[in-house]
């Protein structure tokens, strides 16, 4: 099957997102910090729409 | 009990315990609960008498099934008691979802265009029944056997044969059919050592009915995580009789008997209520749940419906009023079979669609859970991140999952299903209601409503008055099964029923009504086949694959 998940860097700036989500994070206990985690995979879900792709980033992210 | 006084059932020795010779009995119905009694309406309705037997004398001890939704509303009410449980009900359609102490958003579950009934009317399970038996004991063919519990059964290839334990004996009944409705701790099930295999949910949550005067507007509010129930779930609904259901989650390590004693309930529902609620208490029950059917929903010449075939969660209604589909499905099936006039093997479809609404079912109900008992702190993030979202972004309330109500199955992939056109309804869906105005035999024209029409048999409905006669639609009435005629049309009139789209809601929903195009029902409402020409040949071997004899 082929991949339709991006595999190359899509981001004009990588290292500057990488940063955002770190401080989005960097303060806050676990419990807080998987909610607002939780959160962001659930809006960017949202808003890829496509159930193939989300099913796509699951396997990637649960592989061993 | 303050505002519901119990009917007592009398016991009468059955004709067996007089040592008269035992008649075989076409159909015995182990069970008089809302669904053994709708089979057995619905079996009589159609001619064929049959036995119930029940091992108490009364209805329903606890309010139990109160929710009762728009599909199983139709049903019931083709079995004459729909009217008298909208009359008595409460007649709801939109809730509210809270999270903390903030409330996230209603939702409305209206449908577009007019239905004859609402989404949801909340009655306790007692009405429904006590509804039901008056229904059954004023119909001839339906002998209702109070006290009569069953003991054992040997199923044979041709039937089974029941011990029956009363207070004046027991004795020996023999059916050709039994339709096991004997509920979630089924004894048939049991006696006939079937697997009902499933998940269990460790959780206890705590069902209390109070009687009060409040001002609540008549909606499902549902609490995730409130102040008064931290952690956990609650529920208010309202009933008949101003008697409220409160439905508390409690968690894995309550205690059952001890939530269940006042002394426990009532602060709870003080701390939800507020310390000036005035409320009694009129019963509680702590209940835990599983998930789970039998493998198969037919046994040779055992069927089993409801709660004895399957069972799911409390959250999404999806309990009676699936067990009143059940009926729906199974009760003109068995008819045609009993009168010879379809093989056996159509109950095998039964079995089949059944099991697909059942799993669908099942699959609503165990996410809904999963959603309102977070099994891990990572998925309690999702969940309470999910509703955090809720509040401003509208597809989070999307993903809420207070429980999927009850919506009726539509059986896809059903072996009964004819050719399809391209219209709304497809085969295997239950038709939807819609307003229309129809020719009463004499001339006059009427307000009535579409699924009155199709009633309890198969129909027929065809766009244009003049193509459904000049193609022949209006000989199937005469048919061994015979199929009713609805044409629709401006001016209608003729043979057949004539209609009048009166809201447009027939066009909407039937291929805009392009006249010819002609639409097959099955006897339970469910669509079978249509076509885009009138073409009286291809209904009837619609007709004859949906009675299995093709």
């Amino acid at each position: 099957m082929k991949d339709t998940l991006r595999r190359e860097l899509g981001l004009a700036d990588g290292d500057a997102v990488y940063q955002a989500l770190i401080d989005a994070i960097s303060d806050l206990e676990d419990q807080a910090a998987m909610r607002v985690m939780a959160k962001m995979v659930l809006l960017l879900a949202n808003h890829v729409g496509d159930e193939t792709i989300i099913r796509e980033a699951i396997a990637a992210a649960t592989a061993d | 009990m303050q505002t519901y006084t119990f009917p007592s059932y009398d016991f009468i020795p059955p004709p067996e315990l007089n040592g008269g010779q035992s008649p075989r009995h076409r159909v015995a119905i182990v069970g008089a609960g809302p669904i053994g009694l709708a089979a057995a309406i619905d079996l009589a309705g159609r001619g064929i008498d049959c036995v119930v037997l029940d091992d108490d004398n009364t209805v329903s001890h606890g309010s139990r099934a109160i929710c009762w939704a728009k599909r199983a509303l139709e049903v019931l009410d083709r079995l004459g008691v729909a009217e008298r449980m909208v009359e008595k009900g409460v007649t709801w359609q939109s809730g509210k979802v809270h999270f903390g102490d903030r409330a996230l958003y209603r939702f409305d579950l209206a449908d577009d265009g007019r239905q004859r009934f609402p989404a949801f009317i909340n009655l306790q399970q007692y009405y429904t029944e006590e509804y039901l038996v008056d229904r059954a004991m004023a119909m001839a063919g339906i002998d209702l056997r109070w006290s009569n519990k069953v003991v054992d059964i040997e199923a044979t290839d041709d039937g089974a044969t029941l011990r029956i334990e009363t207070p004046d004996g027991s004795y020996d009944l023999a059916a050709d059919w039994v339709i096991a409705a004997d509920g979630a701790r089924s004894q048939v099930r049991r006696m006939m050592g079937l697997d009902f295999v499933g998940r269990v949910f460790e959780d206890r949550f705590l069902i209390a009915d109070v009687v009060m005067r409040a001002d609540f507007p008549k909606e499902r509010w549902f609490w995730f995580d409130p102040p008064f129930n931290p952690d956990q779930s609650a529920l208010l609904h309202m009933q008949a009789d101003n008697v409220w259901r409160i439905d508390l989650q409690l968690g894995w390590d309550a205690d059952p008997e001890e939530e269940r004693k006042p002394e426990k309930v009532v602060p709870r529902i003080e701390r939800m209520l507020g310390p000036d609620a005035a409320f009694d208490l009129e019963w509680t029950s702590v209940y835990t749940f599983q998930c789970r059917r039998l493998e198969k929903f037919r046994h040779g010449r055992v069927l089993f419906a409801g709660d004895a075939a399957h069972q799911v969660s409390p959250f999404g209604a999806r309990g009676a009023n699936s067990g009143l589909q059940d009926v729906d499905n199974l009760a003109w099936k068995l008819a045609l079979v009993v009168m010879q006039q379809a093989p056996e093997a159509l109950l095998d479809s039964y079995d089949s669609e059944r099991v697909q609404a059942a799993d669908e079912n099942i699959l609503n109900s165990t996410r809904a859970t999963d959603f309102i008992s977070p099994k891990s702190a990572a998925s309690r993030a999702f969940r309470d991140g999910t509703l955090d979202l809720a509040i401003d972004w509208p597809f989070a309330r999307e993903l809420v999952n207070s429980g999927r109500l009850s919506r009726p199955a539509t059986h896809a992939d059903s072996p009964l299903n004819g050719p399809a056109i391209d219209a709304a309804v497809k085969p295997g869906a239950p038709c939807p209601d819609a307003p229309i105005r129809w020719a009463v035999p004499g001339g006059d024209m009427a307000d009535g409503w579409l699924l009155d029409h199709l009633g309890g048999g198969f129909a027929v409905l065809c766009f244009g008055a003049e193509v459904a006669v000049s193609s022949g639609l209006d000989k199937l009435a005469d048919d061994t099964i015979p199929i009713a005629l609805l044409s629709v049309g401006a001016a209608p009139g003729g043979p057949g029923t004539g209609v009048v789209d009166a809201d447009g809601q027939l066009a909407r929903q039937f291929a805009a009504g392009a006249p010819g195009s002609t639409f097959l029902f099955r006897p339970d409402q469910h669509l079978c086949a249509s076509w885009d020409a009138a073409d009286v040949a291809a209904v009837r071997a619609a007709r004859d694959l949906a009675c299995g004899l093709v």
